[in-house]
């Protein structure tokens, strides 16, 4: 990732730091540590564990998410669209009478309304996920780190990426340990 | 949980230093921790103080290790019946639909029976993954990631009979909305097409929502399998012959469907919102399903189809039908996985059953009222479909209905079987439960069966009656199917993450931020 901010730091192998990591034994911890880090002023930091932490969307002081307003207003268009193109069909495309009732009867397009409305909001929630996620992403300088691996196990991590503003080596590690960080270490772009 | 760091947890568990500090009270009856009644103590929802480090090593396993040799011999099985299944539509699609025992009189018979068979098992995945989800139901995670898989399963098996049963299959494209040079587009208000878009949109939203609740458990696959490629040069490889190692087939294709998920909370925050409102469209989805479903009936004007109650009495059908299913897979595999009684326990399967029980109830209050209103409306015909042609035998009454016997096996099976599930004894009692599932899964397919046919083998006027009787070629064909849908449960159970790993974790004591020594 291309640094924006202040000087690019290398580790004593000469390679460049991606950021600084550190473990934390339990959610507690690192829900206090996140909270830690929040008042510290950081900005390009996340915190990584096998489940979603109760609470830690205020911990990190993240803003409430906007993918619901995406899905929403792409399934209610997909519910508009789904009911246009069958109103279409039925009085223009291949306007026939059925059963004597009006060609634009609305009632019944409402059992395809719904479902078009609910395809298109599924797949929105989807691949809105995945976007507002930058995923998918295959490649990324944590995924080298073994021990951040087995976050997917039962460990749990902050790192702090040096593009933060804040951003130093040592402040940044005497913080986390402060925090009650373990095996503070650097990780390499 | 003290904040002693995970390794060292591990590894005083394993010398017998530390035992994780949650007493464990034991039902003295089924030597089962979650049974409590006490409302003092909270019923754990995984049993054995597993801690986040088991329940990894337990689910993970199912996928990693050697199946026992009865999965090959099941899968080989299946594999056969699904082969057979095949055969006979393969038949049907090259002689035509008179290979079935359809006959002018009676002219939907086993495969729409079928069809909506399979079609209500899929709703209890979608009950438990969508509506548990929204009603905070913690114990959902047992059990929402095999009923999900089951779900899709069961609407693939569905979708295969509205498919052939049109006799021209290459004319089924014209069921969807495409443009043709014929300038045709399909009758949007018909009941048949909204089948065609509620089973088409079900099916693409169980998946999604299954693909989207493994993301995190797939990821978890890759990493374990990354690991062990780092930690030994040589490891078990596809063949003996290629080189390729087992784990790094493993991190390539888990890791390519992991999407490269890294377990961050700012992803986390936006996968939880789309969780939820996936859940929230799926809630509506599954009722509409069924309600639909139930509309290629009611809509019609044929005596005993004509019905306001079918919407419900649907639905409420298919969640029982399905948690029996659901049982039925669940309860052999848990005995046959280990340590799969920690996080299947026996309040999961007791929580089923109640819910069996109340939807079994549902079920035979509809069919009580049917009758009523039949009596109470005064259509005479209405009457005679269910006096002379569901109920009455013709040992009792030569009017009577050649298909007594099925519609009384409905009321047996689905109605008076699940009352046993009143006596706590039975519904914390797995045999019990496995054999009224069985019970209710055999009540269920003639429930469609008596639904469908008995309304329609006796028209209006006496010219117009006649019997259905199944050909082999019918009955290959449904045994055909159950066999795909086993082989496609057993492929699942190998491969993909049985549990949900990320939700089982969030929902277990340790996860809580909020306890803190």
């Amino acid at each position: 990732m291309a640094k924006k901010h202040g000087k690019i730091y290398k580790t004593s192998a000469g390679e460049v730091v991606y950021g600084i990591m550190a473990e934390f034994a339990t959610p507690a911890d690192t829900y206090h540590a996140a909270e830690k880090m929040r008042d510290a002023g950081y900005r390009n930091w996340d915190v990584y564990s096998p489940f979603p932490i109760h609470g830690i969307d205020e911990a990190m002081g993240l803003k409430n998410s906007r993918l619901p307003l995406v899905v929403g207003v792409i399934g209610l268009s997909g519910a508009a669209v789904g009911f246009t193109f069958q109103w279409w069909v039925a009085t223009h495309g291949f306007a026939t009478v059925v059963q004597g009732k009006p060609l634009g009867a609305w009632q019944p397009f409402i059992p395809v309304t719904f479902e078009i409305g609910v395809l298109f909001t599924a797949f929105t929630a989807l691949l809105s996920m995945l976007a507002f996620n930058f995923l998918p992403m295959w490649y990324h300088p944590l995924m080298k780190k073994e021990r951040f691996l087995r976050v997917s196990d039962d460990r749990m991590v902050i790192c702090v990426e040096a593009r933060d503003p804040n951003f130093d080596p040592k402040k940044t590690a005497a913080l986390l340990e402060s925090a009650k960080g373990y095996n503070v270490e650097l990780v390499e772009e | 949980m003290s904040a002693i760091h995970p390794d060292e947890i591990n590894a005083g568990r394993l010398t017998g230093a530390i035992t994780l500090d949650r007493p464990q009270v034991i039902d003295e009856r089924t030597g089962d921790g979650t049974l409590i009644d006490d409302p003092a103590v909270r019923a754990p929802l995984v049993l054995n103080n597993r801690s986040l480090h088991d329940i990894s090593n337990i689910v993970c396993g199912y996928v990693e290790d050697k199946p026992g040799g009865w999965w090959l011999v099941m899968l080989g099985l299946t594999a056969a019946i699904a082969g057979i299944g095949t055969l006979m539509i393969a038949y049907l699609l090259i002689t035509g639909v008179g290979v079935w025992g359809l006959n002018n009189r009676v002219d939907w018979a086993w495969d729409i029976t079928n069809f909506v068979f399979w079609i209500g098992i899929g709703h209890a995945g979608t009950l438990i993954s969508a509506i548990l989800c929204i009603l905070k139901q913690k114990w959902r995670t047992g059990i929402n990631r095999a009923a999900e898989a089951m779900t899709i399963f069961a609407v693939i098996c569905a979708g295969t009979f509205p498919g052939i049963h049109v006799g021209r299959i290459w004319f089924i494209w014209m069921v969807f909305p495409i443009p043709d040079s014929m300038g045709i587009w399909p009758n949007f208000k018909s009941p048949l097409l909204w089948d065609v878009f509620a089973v088409s949109t079900y099916f693409t939203v169980s998946l999604l929502f299954w693909y989207m609740g493994m993301i995190p458990d797939l990821a978890t696959l890759r990493d374990r399998a990354v690991i062990r490629l780092k930690a030994a040069a040589s490891g078990p490889t596809v063949l003996p012959f290629i080189k390729l190692r087992v784990d790094q087939l493993r991190a390539w294709i888990y890791g390519f469907l992991a999407l490269g998920w890294r377990f961050s909370n700012r992803h986390w925050q936006n996968y939880e919102k789309a969780y939820l409102l996936l859940a929230g469209v799926s809630t509506p989805l599954v009722l509409s399903v069924h309600s639909i479903v139930s509309f290629d009936f009611a809509t019609s004007v044929l005596p005993g189809w004509h019905t306001t109650i079918f919407p419900p009495y649907f639905v409420a059908g298919a969640i029982f039908g399905g948690f029996a299913m659901v049982l039925l897979l669940m309860i052999p595999a848990r005995e046959l996985y280990p340590n799969m009684k920690d996080l299947l326990t026996l309040r999961h399967l007791e929580n089923m059953a109640k819910i069996i029980l109340v939807t079994g109830s549902m079920v035979g209050f509809a069919y009580t009222m049917e009758f009523f209103i039949a009596w109470y409306s005064g259509n005479k015909y209405e009457a005679d479909v269910f006096m002379w042609n569901r109920a009455t035998p013709p040992w009792i009454n030569p009017r009577g209905a050649p298909y007594w016997w099925c519609y009384w096996t409905m009321i047996f099976c689905n109605v008076i079987s699940p009352q046993a599930f009143w006596f706590r004894a039975c519904r914390t009692s797995p045999l019990m439960i496995f054999v009224i599932s069985i019970f209710v899964t055999i009540g269920m397919w003639f429930e469609r069966f008596v639904i469908i046919v008995t309304s329609i083998h006796r028209a209006f006027i006496p010219g117009q009656w006649g019997m259905f009787y199944p050909t082999p070629v019918d009955i290959l064909t449904f045994v055909g199917t159950c066999g795909i849908f086993l082989f496609l449960f057993l492929l699942f159970l190998k491969f993909l993450p049985a549990f949900a790993m990320s939700e089982i974790k969030n929902v277990t004591p340790q996860a809580s931020p909020h306890e803190h020594h």
